[in-house]
């Protein structure tokens, strides 16, 4: 079995609320980044189904430089190597360019069985990179997916986490798995496998090692364009006071004020 | 951080370190403060992760990491809380590297591959009811008969007493010899005659276990002497080198923490209309926090540096730990000012902070037996003689190797 992990590299969640829509936009949050918090769910289960079945864990990602730090993290916990796909022609690049860079290193790395990644990303929040991996691919798609039940040479199961519910499915392989975190608790690396991840060289594939030309990739090929980008305005916060005699009274005027006064029941 | 003494492995391993901490200590310490519990769980994921053999070599069951990644988990582990820092300090600098330093291939084996696996806990007992500072006047005796030495004495105020399977213990061996003889002894956990208790009602490290031991008529085989007969004492102040580089990079992680929780509350906290961030006695008292950071980082890691040269550091360490630990005490009670009367409560952590990093002024040499030490080298009064046998120099190749 052959599992690959996509992975993206996002700003420090503790840091996302000092970004500026400018800077956003541009590209450039000049924040401390980290591996995306639901990806780490997706390296673990990664790491947990070599465990159970055995075969190989590859970390991937689409991103400059800076992305190895991610890379590494995910060796660090276990991965067994890491590719890194970037040329500065993939700069831009919407879901679907992003999906499709992804699609192309997969094959290009020998396919796989499985191919996991978190939910969405906590920076672009749109969730469909897995969506868009597994059309390029023509493979199967299970998303929401809290526990792997089984894999087997041909087919995999899962529950899926519902609004209502979980439900199980099974899907033939290969499959495109996107997982929420419920599916696992992420280890933390071990100082051994921080020493040797620290030392990896990471190979890097170009636009021309995948076979695409720059017109299907980056700013320039992508369906999907910021025009704008705002944050959400300030939550305005005030303190009122109910006074009354006696509970009763209080409580009379609390709801006068409520019904008539904010207009909230 | 982008620092000149550190490289990607640091990096990683500081990121790693500072999550631990955010994830596994800070959540737990207000509670296991006020009962005065030290978190076996959290020593034991330790243990998995490779703390407790971080800078030891991969042969000897370690994470083959060099000396400053060591300053950086004790760091980081006091950026959570002393208790963890301590028992690296410990564990790891104070017996581990001891073994590394001065035993036989044969002890390595035996008491350091555990250690570094973290599989046993170690400690290391020097202080007694009437001797800290004053080592010469230990009173534990070591008397050897046939094939053991039969220990007796009572140790005191000794760090992880209650918690540690392996103990390196100081004893008498020629009483009329004065520091010349004292002998170094690896004690295993359970050996006839020997109890161990933790002393309650600490001002800090609370989380952390301290306690005494007790020998009556204990036997210690002779093979578990450490080095040679009478040169305990010359082992004792060797692993203190590395014990005070330990207790100085927590230090610093307290001075950080006190940093960053006095920024975070001098910005959000209004008075007179404005954050208290604009007024310029609280910014003095931040600025100062700042310059001690950075001032304590240089002294550490340079010692550190020191460290994987191989260059001998009793001097630079002792510096760095007095300075470190002093400026850890003024910028937790500075911290507590910015908070006014909630540092004062155990809602936030700078009262903790406070009352931890009393106890590092006065353990591992006071701020007077450091002065006096500085003085010393400075006046040519004090020279470090080469040693039988000298900390090893970190060598990433044989570090590394794991056979």
């Amino acid at each position: 079995m052959k599992y690959i992990v996509l992975l993206k590299q996002t700003p420090d969640t503790a840091e996302l609320p000092k970004i500026t829509p400018e800077q956003a936009l541009a590209g450039n949050e000049g924040v401390t980044k980290v591996m995306n918090p639901w990806d780490e769910y997706a390296v673990e289960e990664g790491i947990r189904l070599k465990e159970r079945y055995g075969g190989e864990t590859v970390a991937m990602s689409m991103g400059p430089e800076e992305v190895n730090e991610a890379l590494k993290s995910a060796l660090a916990m276990g991965c067994d190597r890491a590719v890194r796909l970037w040329d500065e022609a993939f700069e831009g690049s919407d879901v679907w360019g992003t999906a499709l860079v992804l699609a192309k290193g997969i094959e290009k790395d020998g396919g796989a069985d499985i191919v996991l990644t978190g939910k969405m990303s906590v920076d672009g929040n749109a969730g469909a990179v897995a969506h868009g991996v597994a059309c390029k691919l023509g493979v199967s798609l299970l998303t929401q997916v809290a526990k792997i039940v089984e894999v087997t040479e041909e087919t995999i199961t899962v529950e899926r986490l519902l609004d209502e519910g979980r439900e199980t499915v099974v899907a033939p392989l290969p499959a495109v798995v996107s997982v929420v975190k419920e599916i696992n608790e992420p280890r933390y690396p071990t100082f051994i496998r921080i020493r040797k991840a620290s030392r990896a060289k990471i190979p890097v594939l170009s636009a021309a090692d995948l076979g695409l030309s720059p017109e299907e990739v980056g700013a320039s090929a992508a369906k999907v364009k910021w025009v704008n980008l705002e944050k959400p305005a300030p939550k305005k916060r005030q303190v009122v006071i109910i006074e009354g005699e006696t509970p009763e009274e209080k409580a009379a005027k609390l709801l006068d004020y409520l019904m008539n006064v904010e207009k909230v029941i | 951080m982008n620092h000149y003494w550190f490289n990607e492995e640091h990096e990683m391993l500081r990121n790693v370190v500072r999550t631990f901490s955010e994830q596994e200590i800070r959540p737990k310490i207000r509670e296991l403060d006020a009962r005065e519990e030290f978190d076996r769980e959290i020593l034991q994921k330790m243990g998995e992760m490779g703390f407790l053999g971080v800078c030891i070599p991969a042969r000897y069951g370690g994470a083959g990491m060099d000396y400053i990644a060591l300053g950086i988990v004790s760091e980081m582990l006091e950026w959570g809380d002393t208790a963890f820092r301590e028992t690296i300090s410990v564990h790891v600098a104070l017996n581990s590297l001891a073994i590394l330093q001065w035993g036989t291939e044969e002890q390595k084996r035996r008491w350091l591959v555990p250690q570094a696996r973290g599989e046993k806990i170690a400690c290391y007992a020097l202080t007694e009811p009437n001797a800290g500072s004053d080592v010469r006047g230990i009173q534990t005796r070591a008397v050897r008969q046939g094939d053991v030495y039969i220990l007796n004495g009572e140790k005191m105020w000794i760090t992880l007493a209650d918690v540690a399977d392996h103990f390196l213990v100081f004893a008498k061996t020629d009483p009329q010899a004065g520091h010349r003889g004292i002998s170094a002894f690896l004690v295993e956990r359970g050996a006839p005659g020997m109890k161990t208790g933790t002393i309650h009602g600490k001002l800090g490290a609370r989380a952390s276990n301290t306690g005494w031991i007790v020998f009556e008529d204990t036997p210690v085989p002779a093979e578990n002497l450490l080095g040679q007969e009478g040169e305990g004492f010359k082992i004792a102040m060797s692993a203190l080198d590395n014990g005070r580089y330990t207790v100085a990079a927590g230090a610093t992680g307290v001075i950080r923490a006190c940093l960053e929780e006095s920024v975070a509350y001098a910005k959000q906290r209004t008075a007179f209309g404005q954050p208290i961030a604009n007024f310029q006695l609280v910014q003095q008292k931040i600025a100062l926090m700042q310059q001690r950071l950075d001032i304590a980082t240089q002294l550490v890691y340079h010692a550190g540096w020191l460290k994987n040269q191989g260059i001998r550091n009793t001097r630079e360490t002792s510096v760095a730990k007095w300075y470190a630990t002093e400026a850890a005490f003024a910028s937790a009670n500075d911290a507590i000012q910015i908070h006014g009367a909630y540092g004062y409560s155990n809602e936030y952590n700078v009262e903790r902070y406070l009352r931890n990093a009393k106890g590092a002024v006065i353990y591992e040499g006071t701020s007077e037996i450091h002065t006096l030490l500085q003085a010393q080298y400075a006046l040519g009064y004090r020279k470090d003689k080469p040693l039988r046998r000298e900390l090893p120099p970190y060598d990433p190749e044989e570090w590394t190797r794991e056979d």
